[in-house]
């Protein structure tokens, strides 16, 4: 008996090991970074675990090529870059928890973050510290609004739903009915906007029908939308729903043609199909970066983004690319004029300002601010012929 | 801070030191007055320390989770613990508070012109403007608890855990959905609530913690404590023996979801923004492990595990991938070798320690008489 180890002593001793292999990684936490004179240390923050990883690790994947290009370019003043990624699975409390943790680690910037309610939230605690703040991806209108340190390179939901309004005028679409996803600010956004624009337009707004996230059966709310006899249908969803909306709605008898929004990239050319050729004819959505498009720029980012991670970029990895790329090139700018690191809070206050007086030519277009945080930048109207799609409009901003 | 044996510590004991003379003990007022003391010391060191950089913002920021948290655990431990219940819609009370809250700090600081940066500042408007706020959200999530808990305590068990479980969903539904049936500007639907200012310091949201604690422990000591106990040990004798269990049941839910309206008017107010689907079904059940892993029925238990478990995932943060593995590992680990909980139902009483103390009581003085006894046997 005496040398059997009891149940307590066993309990006794894992905890003594657990603690033993946690004290100095919590020790390494609380020590103090040090100020590396030729490092930039530029944060980096997304979901890259949970519901919506798939956008923090593809906008994650176009920073990490910008940031690897520039450091193979000799890197910034000759101080290379390094990144501070840390995940934060599209919760706005972790956002915030990252936020701090970035602060505590003395970045002098962050890209992130991803989503817009998280990215809000970040916006709004950053507002204290003048953080210089770039995100790829935070559609949502009111992020800029809190402080002059926030910016994005993406349009704005009502943005996209303007654009699409104008172009159904356009087209000369006299009725349109509406399917969104009832639960997403980012499809409520675009919809809301739409119906705005549309009716200013003077085209009938038909019907609205919401649905729930996850649904995979939209044929009540298409069957009613189909029945009002509409030129159009606006789908602003992200494109694992449009692939069946579409789809079913070509069971029911739908002709016309489909309408959509950024999410939509990603629905065909992936490893899945998620509506067939056939049925995507005729179906319009607007984006910033498409892989069809043949400006040079673009196709070299594309050859490079392929090298590096063996598939396509999708419109997420575009946006995080000319996300790094509007922040290095303001930190260049703050580089040359001689401001130093250590300077904390001059050197955050530079970049601010030198993002706000940028312009670069980035893949999703020619990108400015003109005193507010939201770009000033071309859209594209992409189509589908054969299943593959085409750019059919350029809108200039 | 709870009974306990007192009397049969000194009894078990051989004949001699203690026995002889009469035991010394603490007055009631006396063990106020020394855990008053403690609290306020408590809440201005780590005031001091947040002002002066000794806790440093994120750290802070951690810090005011935690004490949310524990809010959150204690109340969920007032229907779980000490009414025997399983409710599982704690997210749903949680986003009530949050959103009345700051719904109302809101508006009312736009009608009489507070800024944000007066929050950050905290004049003393502001103050006045927590405290009702706060309240207000704790009162619209009791009143909510009420209007659930009558239906549904009329069921048990798995019942129950059913039926708050689509209460809950109720509430999230509702929070998304409110503001296009009804038409006007209140939660902000899907793209959440945004622009709350931030109301909550580390001195604020540990008073609050500290004021839920006494007034759960205060009530947890009444006439009206005890009754909810009986209930939880046997809710036939309860009633044979006169105590009403439908009151006492819904009385004990409502004062749950008050305190978890406290802790969302904090969350709401920390974090800036609400969005609907952070209190989800999820968000209950992270706070049920908090209430098991601590020990259902001891607010010990729930305030330690809170804690842990809050810190855990943010410690482990240089881990990265790993970090939600660890957790779940501590998790089960705790579950398989103290499935009762880390504390079981033991509380903790500074009183009752520093009377074993006065009394020469000590841990390791015991085992060496218990090891004399034996050898003398």
């Amino acid at each position: 008996m005496a040398h059997t180890i009891s149940r307590r002593d066993f309990l006794r001793l894992s905890g003594a090991s657990c603690a033993a292999a946690l004290a100095p990684s919590i020790l390494a936490g609380c020590a103090r970074p040090k100020v590396d004179e030729n490092v930039i240390k530029v944060g980096v923050m997304g979901p890259y675990s949970g519901e919506v990883a798939q956008y923090g690790l593809a906008v994650r994947s176009g920073v990490e090529l910008f940031v690897k290009q520039l450091n193979a370019a000799g890197g910034i003043n000759g101080k290379r870059i390094e990144l501070d990624i840390q995940d934060e699975k599209g919760d706005a409390t972790e956002a915030v928890n990252v936020y701090y943790k970035m602060m505590e680690d003395g970045v002098v910037a962050i890209i992130g973050d991803v989503t817009s309610t998280p990215s809000i939230a970040v916006a709004q605690a950053s507002l204290r510290d003048n953080m210089p703040l770039v995100s790829g991806s935070a559609t949502a209108p009111d992020l800029i609004k809190y402080g002059h340190n926030t910016f994005r390179t993406c349009i704005t939901d009502p943005f996209q739903g303007r654009v699409m309004a104008d172009f159904a005028a356009k087209q000369g679409y006299k009725v349109v009915g509406t399917i969104y996803n009832s639960g997403g600010d980012y499809e409520v956004g675009v919809n809301d906007a739409f119906v705005r624009r549309a009716q200013e337009k003077g085209i009938q707004i038909s019907r609205q029908e919401g649905y729930a996230a996850g649904d995979v059966d939209f044929k009540a709310q298409l069957t009613s939308i189909i029945a009002t006899k509409p030129d159009a249908i606006l789908s602003p969803n992200y494109y694992q729903d449009d692939g069946k909306i579409v789809t079913q709605a070509r069971e029911l008898g739908f002709k016309g043609a489909f309408l959509g929004a950024d999410g939509w990239a990603n629905i065909v050319g992936g490893e899945q199909e998620y509506a067939s050729a056939a049925d995507l004819e005729g179906c319009f959505y607007d984006s910033s970066f498409v892989s069809a498009n043949d400006a040079a720029n673009v196709q070299d980012f594309i050859r490079a983004f392929n090298d590096e991670f063996h598939e396509q970029p999708t419109n997420f990895c575009a946006l995080g690319y000319d996300a790094a790329m509007i922040m290095f090139d303001a930190i260049r700018r703050v580089e040359e004029g001689g401001a130093r690191p250590s300077e904390t809070e001059a050197y955050r206050a530079g970049i601010i300002d030198a993002i706000a007086t940028g312009h670069v030519e980035g893949v999703t277009g020619a990108i400015s601010f003109e005193g507010t945080g939201d770009p000033v930048k071309s859209t594209l109207i992409i189509t589908f012929e054969n299943g593959v799609e085409k750019i059919f409009d350029t809108i200039s901003s | 801070m709870a009974n306990e044996k007192s009397t049969n510590v000194a009894g078990a004991r051989p004949e001699g030191a203690t026995a002889t003379r009469a035991r010394r003990t603490l007055s009631t007022p006396a063990r106020y007055v020394i855990n008053t003391i403690l609290v306020v010391a408590f809440l201005v060191i780590g005031d001091l320390m947040v002002s002066g950089g000794a806790i440093s913002r994120y750290q802070g920021f951690v810090l005011q989770q935690v004490g949310i948290y524990i809010i959150m655990a204690v109340s969920l431990n007032i229907a779980t613990g000490y009414l025997g219940q399983l409710p599982l819609g704690h997210a749903g009370f949680m986003s009530i508070g949050g959103y009345s809250c700051a719904i109302f700090i809101i508006r009312v600081s736009e009608a009489i012109g507070v800024t944000s940066q007066d929050f950050i500042n905290g004049t003393p408007v502001c103050g006045l403007l927590f405290v009702v706020g706060v309240v207000f959200g704790g009162l619209c999530a009791a009143l909510s608890g009420l209007v659930i808990g009558i239906p549904a305590l009329r069921l048990k068990g798995d019942y129950l855990a059913i039926i708050t479980l689509g209460f809950a969903e109720i509430i999230r539904v509702v929070m998304l959905n409110i503001d296009t049936v009804v038409g006007f500007e209140l939660t902000g639907g899907a793209k959440g609530l945004i622009g709350i200012p931030p109301y909550t310091s580390f001195l604020n949201v540990f008073a609050v913690v500290a004021i839920s604690l006494f007034l759960i422990h205060t009530m947890m000591k009444s006439r009206h404590g005890r009754a909810i106990l009986a209930i939880r040990d046997n809710e036939i004798a309860a009633e044979a023996t006169g105590v009403n269990t439908t009151y006492y049941k819904t009385f004990a839910f409502v004062v749950s979801a008050f305190f978890a309206g406290v802790a969302g008017a904090l969350y709401a107010g920390c974090i800036g923004v609400m969005a609907p689907a952070r209190f989800g079904f999820m968000k209950s059940i992270e706070i049920l492990v908090m209430v098991v892993l601590g020990g259902m029925g001891s607010m010990l238990g729930s305030v330690v595990s809170a804690t842990v478990l809050t810190i855990l995932p943010e410690a482990l943060r240089a881990f990265a991938d790993y970090r939600m593995i660890a957790y779940a590992v501590v998790l089960i680990l705790t579950m398989i070798f103290r499935p009762q909980g880390l504390m079981g139902r033991y509380d903790f009483s500074l009183g009752n320690v520093i009377e074993h103390l006065m009394n020469g009581e000590l841990p390791w003085a015991r085992k060496k008489a218990d090891k004399e006894a034996d050898a003398n046997a």
